[in-house]
C-alpha cells in the first residue's frame, strides 16, 4: 500500500493539489478552504459538556501499533489502548504481567502496524463485547475487551507474512480471518527470490472464536496460490458461510511490483465456503504442519500474562477440497471487498479500475451450479465474469479502495487518486452524490456499515494526507478523519479532526451497548496475582540471592513501604505494587529515578511489577506519577543503595513504624 | 411482625456528596453491619485523622438484633396476652430503647467526627466532622445526609404506631370494659400496622 501510494502520490499529487487550490482558492493563514459546512454543523458534532456522545470509535493507530478510542460525533479522543506496541505511559510491554503479551516466534516485538478493527458480531449487528485488530508487520490478531478496554489475547499467525486481511469476522464471531498479504515460501525455506511461482504460497487462517470467553485458536489454514491477499469480509444472511477475500498480484511478481503487479486487467476475489472447509476438516482432509507460533493472554484474575508456544497447525489444501474455494475475477489490483447489508452484493474496490465492480452471491452460487468456469489456479475454479458480476458502477472517480453501506439502499465508496467519497445505489449503480475528501481518503466507516445492520447516520473519510487542514507541525504532520452527515440526501460535511498514527480503518457502535458494561475498578478481594499485597500489613521486603523483592502496597497518599535500605549493587529489584484503592479512577502511577524501563500505572485493586536494576550507590527517590489526592506530592520514597560487597541487612518501614 | 423486616432492611443511611464524586458515596448502618463504601469512606478520612469505621469493633452492632428480637418477642407475647398494662410497659420499653439508640448513635458519630489524630495531614482549627443524626451538613468538600433508611423507618413507625395505638386504647377504655374487646383490639391494633403499611391487603 505504502509503494504504491508514494507511486500515485508523486503522479498525481501535483496535478491533484493545484486543481483543489486553483478550483477553492487558497489562503494558508485563515486554513485550506473546501466547501462551507452549513450553518447548521456546529450544533450537529456539539456535545455539551457533561453529555455523551453518541458512539463509541475505535480507529486503528497504524504504525503506532495501537487502537484509539473516540467519542463520536465530537472526535474526542479518550483513550489509547496498547495493543502490539509498547506504552510507557500504561507500562503496557514493560511491566513483567505484560510482557508476555508482546512474545512471538521471532522474540519480543515491541511495535506492531495495526490495521482493521472489527467489532464482535451477533447475528450479524455488532455486540460490544470485543473488538479484534491486526497486526501487520509480525503477523498477529489481538482481542480487545470492552469492559475493561484492554487487550485480552494476541494469538501469531505462523506460515503468513504481513497480516492484511484481517481480522474480519462471520456473522456470529464464529471465526476471524487472517489472510497474507505477502506470500512466502512457507517453512522458512532457503530458496531463490525468484523462484517465487514455484516456492511461494499465500496461507489463509481461520481463527475460531469461543464464543463465551472470545478466547481463539487457529482452527485450520488454507495453503493457497501466491497472490497477495489484501482485504476480506464476511458474507452474511444467504451468503452466511462464505468468505471473500480480495487478491492483488495474480501476476505472481516479486520486484517492482507497482509495476509488475499491474499488468493484468483483472486479479481475483476469493470465495470460500467455510462451512465446507470445517466438512473437510472433520473428514480428516487437513495435514499437520510444524509450524511455532505464540498464543498470548492476558487473566484478569491475574492481572498477568502468559504465553503459550504452539507448535502445529492444520492445512487444507485446495486441491483435496472441491468446491472449498472459488476465484471471481475482478478488476483491477481490488484492496476492499464489501458485502451489503443483504448479502447478496459483494463490492469489489479495485485500485486501478475504472468501474466499481458488484459481484451478486446469487448468481455465484448460480454460476458453481452451471459449472461457469475459466480455467482454474492450483485446483481453485476461476468463476467467468460475466456469470458472478451483478452490476458495475461507472465513471466513480478514481482508485476505488473500500465501501461502506448506509442500510437505507446506498453504498459509499472511497476514491483514493480523486480524494473524494462517491455515494451510488445498490441496485441501479447510479452515482447519486460525490464529496471531496482532504485528502487521499483511504478507508472510510459509516457505524455498522459493514454489517447487517448499519447506523446510517454518518459517514468517517480516514485521510492519509492532511497538508494545510490543521496548524501545521513541522513536516510530521497528523493523519485525519473527516465527519460528514449522511441522514439527507447530499452528503454534508460537518467536522475534521486529527488521529492518532494512521487509521486504516474504524468501527463505530451505539454508546450504550458498550457503556453499560465497562468496569470501574478491580475487586481487591479477587485479585489472585503471585505478588498481591492485600494489606499494609502484609507489606514486605525480600531477598533471593541478588533478586529483591518488594511487596509494596499503594493507597492515598503514600506507599508501604516508603522507606527501604539494604539493596546493593548488582541487585535487580522488582517492585510488586499492589493499588489498594477500590474507588473509581483512582489509578496510582511508580517511578523510579534513572530506571532504564517505563512508570508503572495501576488501577484500584490491581497488582503490577516493574524491575529496576540500581547503576549507582547511593539513595534513590521514587514517587505515584498520576496526580492522585491533594497530597499526591507527598507519596514518595527512598530506596538506599550499597555498595556490591557492603554487609547489610534489608530493611524497610513507612511512617515511625519500623517494620 | 412488622419489625422482623427490620432484620433485612439497612437501619440508616449516610450519604456523602462532593464534586469528585458525581456517583455518590455513602455507608448503611444495618442492625448488625455496615455496607457501602466503606473502605473509601475510610480512606478519605484519614486526611482528616478520623479512626477507622471498623464494623467488627462496633459492639452495638453485635447487640442490636438481639435488643429487637427480646423486643419483638416480647411484643408478640404481650399481643397474645392481651394485657394492658404490659402492653403499656412493652411500649414504654421501645420508646425507651428506642431514644438510647438514638443517643448512642449520636455518642458514635460525635466520637469519630471529634476524636481526631493530633498528626493529620489538615487540621482545620475548631473544625470537627459530625455527621448529623438527621438533615444534611456541609462537612469540608462534602456534604454529609443523614437519614433513617427503610429499616430505621419502619422502626420509627412502629413505635408511632404503638404509641397511637396506646392513646387509641386508653379513649376507648373508658368506654368499654370487657377484658375480651381489649385482647380483640390489641389484635387490631396490630394488624392496622400491616395495614398502614400495605404489607397486609385490607378488604373490608
Amino acid at each position: 500500500m505504502k509503494s504504491l501510494k508514494k507511486l500515485i502520490i508523486s503522479a498525481l499529487t501535483v496535478i491533484l493539489v493545484m486543481s483543489a487550490f486553483t478550483y477553492y482558492g487558497c489562503s494558508t493563514k485563515k486554513g485550506s478552504t473546501g466547501p462551507i459546512v452549513g450553518d447548521d454543523a456546529p450544533s450537529k458534532v456539539y456535545v455539551p459538556p457533561g453529555k455523551y456522545d453518541e458512539f463509541y470509535g475505535f480507529f486503528s493507530g497504524g504504525f503506532s501499533g495501537q487502537l484509539a478510542v473516540y467519542g463520536l460525533p465530537t472526535g474526542r479522543l479518550f483513550r489509547v489502548i496498547p495493543v502490539f506496541s509498547q506504552d510507557p505511559e500504561k507500562g503496557y510491554g514493560y511491566s513483567e504481567e505484560s510482557k508476555p503479551m508482546l512474545m512471538t516466534s521471532q522474540g519480543f516485538i515491541p511495535w506492531d502496524d495495526a490495521h482493521h478493527p472489527e467489532l464482535s458480531m451477533t447475528n450479524g449487528t455488532p455486540d460490544g463485547r470485543w473488538i479484534f485488530i491486526n497486526g501487520n508487520n509480525t503477523p498477529r490478531v489481538a482481542r480487545i475487551d470492552l469492559k475493561t478496554f484492554r487487550t485480552a489475547e494476541i494469538i501469531e499467525i505462523p506460515n503468513s507474512a504481513g497480516n492484511h486481511s484481517s481480522p474480519f469476522t462471520s456473522e456470529n464471531s464464529e471465526y476471524v480471518v487472517a489472510g497474507t498479504r505477502f506470500s512466502v515460501p512457507v517453512g522458512n525455506k532457503d530458496v531463490s527470490i525468484d523462484s517465487y511461482k514455484e516456492n511461494f504460497k499465500g496461507v489463509v487462517s481461520f481463527i475460531k472464536v469461543d464464543p463465551s470467553s472470545g478466547k481463539m485458536n487457529i482452527a485450520f489454514q488454507l495453503m493457497t496460490p501466491p497472490y497477495d491477499y489484501d482485504l476480506s469480509h464476511a458474507g452474511k444472511g444467504p451468503s452466511h458461510d462464505w468468505f471473500f477475500f480480495s487478491c492483488y498480484n495474480s501476476e505472481q511478481s516479486n520486484s517492482l511490483m507497482e509495476v509488475n503487479a499491474s499488468q493484468k486487467d483483472k486479479d481475483f476475489i476469493m470465495a470460500v465456503n467455510w462451512k465446507k472447509a470445517e466438512e473437510f476438516l472433520a473428514q480428516g482432509k487437513a495435514k499437520d504442519m510444524a509450524s511455532t507460533y505464540y498464543h498470548n493472554t492476558y487473566d484478569e484474575g491475574t492481572h498477568t500474562a502468559t504465553s503459550e508456544i504452539l507448535t502445529s497447525t492444520k492445512i487444507l489444501d485446495p486441491k483435496d477440497c472441491p468446491g472449498m474455494i472459488y476465484y471471481m475475477p475482478c478488476p483491477k489490483s481490488p484492496h476492499g471487498v464489501d458485502v451489503d447489508p443483504s448479502g447478496e452484493y459483494i463490492v469489489g474496490g479495485g485500485k486501478l479500475s475504472t468501474v466499481i465492480p458488484v459481484f451478486s452471491f446469487s448468481k455465484m452460487l448460480k454460476a458453481i451450479e452451471e459449472k461457469q468456469i475459466d480455467g482454474e489456479m492450483d485446483g481453485i475454479p476461476v468463476l467467468k465474469y460475466e456469470a458472478v458480476i451483478g452490476g458495475e458502477v461507472q465513471k466513480p472517480g478514481l482508485g476505488p479502495l473500500h465501501t461502506e453501506f448506509d442500510g437505507k439502499g446506498y453504498a459509499y465508496t472511497s476514491m483514493f487518486v480523486s480524494s473524494e467519497v462517491v455515494k451510488w445505489k445498490l441496485g441501479t449503480w447510479e452515482v447519486v452524490d460525490r464529496a471531496p475528501s482532504y485528502y487521499s481518503v483511504g478507508h472510510i466507516m459509516i457505524p455498522g456499515g459493514d454489517s447487517k445492520t448499519p447506523w446510517g447516520k454518518y459517514l468517517f473519510v480516514l485521510n492519509k494526507i492532511t497538508k494545510d487542514r490543521f496548524l501545521p507541525t513541522g513536516p510530521e504532520l497528523p493523519q485525519s478523519c473527516q465527519l460528514y452527515d449522511i441522514s439527507g440526501d447530499k452528503m454534508q460535511l460537518l467536522l475534521d479532526f486529527p488521529t492518532i498514527g494512521e487509521p486504516h480503518y474504524a468501527q463505530a457502535i451505539p454508546a450504550d451497548l458498550i457503556m453499560k458494561n465497562s468496569q470501574k475498578t478491580f475487586k481487591l478481594d479477587d485479585n489472585k496475582n503471585a505478588y498481591v499485597t492485600r494489606n499494609e500489613k502484609e507489606a514486605r521486603v525480600e531477598r533471593k540471592g541478588n533478586e529483591v523483592h518488594v511487596y509494596g502496597t499503594m493507597i492515598r497518599s503514600h506507599f508501604t513501604p516508603d522507606n527501604i535500605e539494604g539493596i546493593k549493587l548488582g541487585d535487580e529489584v522488582y517492585f510488586h505494587l499492589t493499588n489498594l484503592e477500590q474507588d473509581w479512577d483512582i489509578p496510582h502511577g511508580f517511578a523510579v529515578f534513572g530506571n532504564e524501563n517505563s512508570e508503572l500505572l495501576i488501577m484500584p485493586g490491581e497488582t503490577q511489577t516493574i524491575k529496576w536494576i540500581p547503576k549507582n550507590v547511593g539513595v534513590i527517590p521514587f514517587y505515584c506519577t498520576d496526580f492522585c489526592s491533594a497530597l499526591h506530592q507527598e507519596m514518595q520514597g527512598y530506596i538506599r543503595v550499597h555498595p556490591k560487597d557492603a554487609n547489610v541487612q534489608l530493611t524497610f518501614s513507612t511512617g515511625s513504624k519500623p517494620n | 411482625m412488622l419489625m422482623i423486616a427490620a432484620f433485612f432492611l439497612p437501619t440508616w443511611d449516610i450519604s456523602l456528596e462532593a464534586p469528585q464524586y458525581p456517583e455518590g458515596l455513602g455507608m448503611q448502618i444495618w442492625l448488625n453491619k455496615i455496607t457501602g463504601d466503606l473502605g473509601t469512606i475510610n480512606g478519605l478520612n484519614h486526611y482528616i485523622g478520623m479512626k477507622k469505621i471498623e464494623p467488627d469493633s462496633i459492639k452495638e452492632l453485635t447487640i442490636m438484633p438481639f435488643i429487637l428480637g427480646f423486643l419483638i418477642l416480647a411484643g408478640i407475647i404481650v399481643g397474645a396476652l392481651g394485657k394492658k398494662k404490659l402492653l403499656t410497659l412493652w411500649v414504654i420499653l421501645f420508646v425507651l430503647l428506642g431514644i438510647a439508640g438514638g443517643v448512642d448513635f449520636y455518642m458514635w458519630e460525635y466520637d469519630y467526627g471529634h476524636d481526631l489524630d493530633p498528626t493529620a495531614a489538615i487540621i482545620i482549627p475548631g473544625m470537627s466532622y459530625q455527621p448529623p443524626l438527621i438533615g444534611s451538613e456541609q462537612l469540608l468538600n462534602f456534604v454529609a445526609h443523614s437519614y433513617p433508611a427503610e429499616g430505621g423507618i419502619i422502626l420509627i413507625a412502629a413505635g408511632i404506631i404503638s404509641l397511637l395505638a396506646l392513646g387509641y386504647e386508653a379513649t376507648f377504655n373508658k368506654t368499654k370494659t370487657k377484658k375480651e374487646y381489649e385482647k380483640k383490639d390489641v389484635k387490631h391494633s396490630f394488624i392496622s400496622s400491616f395495614i398502614h403499611h400495605g404489607l397486609v391487603h385490607h378488604k373490608p
